[in-house]
């Protein structure tokens, strides 16, 4: 029980210092500094999680081993990637760890679901709710973000389908019912997986006929989607630290998209459908 | 209708947590310079990486001989320390370059 409180305690002092991270990011002065205290405290977060989140079970040495061995994984080729990279090349280079994260989002989704199908809940299921928007939030943001990162890179040339935006509001819709039957309904997993294909499918549709040029704004948005996702993770699991880092990512996110299209001298929903236009008029 | 009152009811705690959190993520970065919007942009995208955190819950959560969560769970960890470690190092390779340019001029 000790070790529990121990680790709330350690959760909040990460959020405090993810707080502290993103106001000193914010001024040119103490912006390096800002970094490294979010990064401390992003350590402080994963190693409590690891050491005082349940106490060592040599029955779970496997799942030990495999967390340690994933974690190696990730810091290896993130610190290669991240410290390969061109400068210029700095913007895709976010929109792809962005992604990652999205997708780390999603595939939590997936495994709770697993373990929720086995719950029989009677009435509202916020629990399903939660899943199912971090679920959708996360893959869209992957997707998109995958898409950005080719289209900077120059892997993949503006295509604009015709009707691009009535198809995407089309998916929007069906996103928007599919989760109204798994609320009302209880969820199968046929719908659930169908979520999952469609939110992918969505985010590649909605990042593929925005222009180069005000892609950082788009980047910028599906950051703040990610943060979300994780937000959701957070509730779900009524993790603080995942809470408070989500969701100030998802606000900040949000005015900073805002802030990057002022500085345009252009709004958000030009950006989004203005370079529609613009892409059929050269299709 | 009721029942969706008693969720909101019994999350009462983390609701006005979110709403709060939400209120300072509006105000912290507010008075950001626009030429630190790329570098906000990638600090931010590092923080949301917590969600690594949530991976591993996953992973502490599974039985040892469920391998679809582990092989799942052992993706969600490594794409999840990617987009930690990685926007960390990033960001701080964007911040050493701003560093650098008043040295110059």
């Amino acid at each position: 029980m000790i070790s529990l409180n121990i680790l709330e305690i350690t959760y909040l002092i990460a959020s405090i210092t993810f707080i502290l991270g993103l106001k000193m990011l914010s001024h040119p002065d103490t912006a390096r500094k800002g970094n490294l205290i979010a990064a401390a405290g992003m350590l402080i977060a994963i190693v409590a999680t690891l050491t005082l989140y349940q106490e060592f079970d040599s029955g779970k040495g496997l799942n030990y081993g495999l967390i340690f061995l994933g974690l190696a994984v990730g810091t290896g080729i993130g610190t290669v990637m991240a410290k390969k990279v061109q400068m210029t090349s700095m913007p895709q280079m976010v929109s792809f760890f962005n992604g990652m994260g999205g997708a780390c989002a999603a595939l939590i989704a997936i495994i709770e679901f697993q373990h929720h199908q086995h719950a029989t809940v009677s009435g509202f299921d916020g629990e399903l709710l939660v899943m199912l928007l971090g679920l959708l939030i996360g893959s869209v943001s992957f997707s998109g973000s995958m898409i950005a990162y080719g289209k900077l890179e120059g892997k993949i040339k503006d295509k604009v389908l015709p009707m691009n935006q009535a198809i995407n509001m089309f998916l929007l819709a069906v996103i928007i019912v599919l989760i109204g039957i798994q609320m009302f309904n209880g969820s199968d997993p046929l719908f659930f997986y169908g979520l999952l294909a469609i939110a992918l499918i969505y985010g590649i549709l909605f990042v593929m006929p925005i222009g180069g040029a005000d892609m950082p704004v788009v980047i910028s948005l599906l950051n703040s989607f990610t943060g979300m996702a994780a937000a959701f993770g957070g509730f779900l699991y009524g993790n603080k630290a995942m809470l408070t880092g989500g969701i100030l990512v998802g606000s900040a996110g949000t005015i900073l998209t805002i802030l990057m299209c002022n500085a345009m001298n252009r709004s958000l929903t030009n950006v989004l459908l203005g370079a529609f236009g613009a892409g059929s008029a050269g299709a | 209708m009721e029942s969706i009152l008693e969720y909101i009811g019994n999350n009462m705690e983390m609701i006005y947590f979110l709403v709060l959190a939400i209120l300072l993520g509006v105000e912290v970065i507010s008075n950001v310079p626009a030429i630190l919007h790329t570098p906000l942009m990638s600090g931010a995208n590092a923080i949301h990486g917590v969600v690594v955190v949530g991976a591993i819950i996953v992973m502490l959560q599974a039985s040892p001989d469920n391998y679809l969560a582990l092989s799942v769970g052992f993706l969600a960890v490594v794409v999840g320390m990617l987009n930690v470690i990685g926007g960390f190092v990033v960001t701080d390779r964007m911040l050493e370059m701003f560093k650098k340019k008043p040295k110059k001029s």
